[in-house]
């Protein structure tokens, strides 16, 4: 018998979708039976206090949830989100309900022993309730009391070998795509990027400094499985230099229906015989590709890498093999503003395990210092580069304007000449020029 | 600067404005200490080492305070 009466949670459960309200009764459950003699540090009824106090809250149209508050482990200023119910005697179990981030491992790659080990360390001193994977990546724990936090840590840190992700006025945990390891399409090591600048920025991911949240995210391709373009301050998504690889034999497989397009994707219902001319060289988004005598041909110049035709024959194009990554920073979302894209600010930069990816820090270091001056306090780097310019951007990056940074020639340009870059400034000789011109 | 010395400029100014603010954003602190951010963050990451300082977290921004000065659990923007 369920501790609260939940009418309004379980009509949420009736939909055609798996329901999380399922989820936290079996959890509830589990827990009221502990068949495995778990010994709970928080409340064991913490999750029927859970169901509790979302049902009061369906039913009063508000939130029981007070936000924030000085909880952490020493030392570290993020990692622990405090969370306090405003109804403590009614739900005790929940009085407390921290939530603690905890740092995936590039890729969200795991061992089975692994999740077991944390799963285990969260029955026991949390409400064994996660979030795989929140919306900034990181493994979250939901629920758990302030005395446990050091408690916690100390475990995940010695016998997990795992740290605590980022939250509040940090560096978030940085995430990125499988990429090489399983993805043919990875134009540089997403996973090995993310690792080393997750390791070099740590000052910045555990002791907060910065007028507000920064994100970076990794996109071994333009597909962009992770969203850098919309989700990260500063995105990194793999890019080629040179040609598409064709294999015109694989694509007269594909007209002639001896090959599935995309891979055999979207497979539901029968789309009729394939049509390269309708499905891939008609929708290129710029136009520079063409089927003629059983041949396709790429204008490369102008491809600007959206990945529809390689998506579509993928045995028979191949992102080129000068590979790299562009940058693009500013992505947010609608807090302030409205929602942002991420704005092209590095083309192409080589990824270069070699140099310790020297080229890439020194990119990331200048925007941070700019920003750490120049920010208001909770400004994100999009709304500063709206502030101040994205022409301040390439200033402060030393990175000269190129065409791919202006968005519509004359009619959008932001990028302007200064006067000492122009011969001669702006003066000029005014007799010498009413010579040819009238007034 | 020296961290004795930061210590008492965060101090007394974080004193002086107790009764109206207790938890203040890292500019305010850099601008009191009057250095560069990341000489300042230095500085400060040592004071709340020391236990002179304190984090404050939403969970979206990050807020300094004097150790056990303020409302242990206030809600953003509820000050």
């Amino acid at each position: 018998m369920a501790k609260h009466a939940t009418p309004l949670l379980d009509q949420l459960e009736s939909g055609p979708w798996p329901s999380f309200v399922s989820d936290m009764k079996q959890e509830a459950e589990a827990r009221a039976k502990n068949e495995n003699n778990v010994e709970y540090q928080i409340p064991q009824d913490a999750c029927e206090d859970l169901l509790g106090v979302l049902e009061l809250s369906f039913k009063d149209g508000t939130t029981h949830w007070k936000h924030g508050g000085i909880v952490g482990v020493f030392g570290y200023g993020g990692g622990v989100i405090g969370r306090y119910c405003d109804q403590p005697e009614n739900f005790p179990g929940v009085a407390h309900f921290h939530t603690m981030r905890v740092s995936q491992p590039a890729g969200k790659f795991y061992t089975t022993k692994y999740l077991k080990e944390i799963c285990d360390l969260w029955e026991r001193r949390g409400s064994g309730l996660t979030n795989m994977h929140g919306s900034t990546g990181d493994i979250i724990f939901l629920g758990t009391t302030t005395p446990q936090l050091e408690e916690i840590f100390y475990e995940l840190t010695h016998n997990l070998n795992q740290d605590l992700g980022g939250s509040g006025s940090n560096l978030r945990t940085p995430s990125d795509c499988i990429g090489q390891a399983r993805c043919e399409y990875a134009c540089f090591d997403t996973q090995d990027l993310c690792h080393n600048l997750t390791n070099e920025y740590q000052d910045e991911l555990h002791r907060p400094a910065f007028p507000y949240k920064f994100k970076f995210k990794f996109d071994g391709c333009p597909n962009c499985c992770v969203a850098s373009i919309a989700r990260s301050d500063l995105s990194f998504i793999g890019t080629w230099k040179d040609d598409i690889r064709i294999d015109q034999d694989a694509v007269a497989g594909y007209v002639s229906g001896e090959f599935k397009p995309n891979a055999g994707a979207h497979a539901g219902r029968d789309w009729g015989p394939f049509d390269i001319q309708k499905e891939v060289i008609d929708l290129c988004p710029t136009g520079c590709m063409k089927y003629e005598d059983g041949k396709l041909l790429i204008n490369n110049k102008e491809c600007t890498r959206c990945m529809h035709c390689i998506n579509v024959m993928p045995r028979a194009l191949r992102p080129g093999l000068e590979r790299g990554c562009s940058m693009l920073a500013g992505a947010k979302a609608p807090i302030l503003d409205g929602a942002q894209m991420g704005s092209l600010l590095v083309p192409f930069i080589e990824v270069n395990k070699d140099n310790d990816y020297q080229e890439i820090k020194d990119v990331i270091e200048k925007i941070w210092d700019w920003w750490m001056e120049e920010g208001k306090n909770r400004e994100r780097l999009g709304e500063l580069m709206k502030r101040q310019g994205f022409q301040k951007l390439l200033e402060v990056t030393e990175i000269k304007p190129v065409p791919q940074h202006v968005q519509e020639p004359r009619s959008n340009p932001y990028i302007f000449w200064k006067e000492d870059e122009v011969e001669g400034g702006w003066d000029r000789d005014i007799n010498e020029f009413r010579k040819h011109h009238q007034r | 600067m020296e961290l004795e010395e930061a210590k008492e400029k965060i101090v007394e100014a974080l004193t002086k404005k107790a009764k109206s603010k207790s938890k203040f954003y890292f500019n305010d602190l850099s601008k009191i200490l009057d250095l560069k951010p990341r000489a300042a963050k230095k500085l400060i990451t040592r004071l709340i080492e020391t236990e002179v300082l304190e984090y404050w977290s939403s969970g979206s921004t990050t807020m300094y305070g004097l150790k056990g000065m303020g409302k242990q659990a206030a809600a953003e923007h509820e000050d």
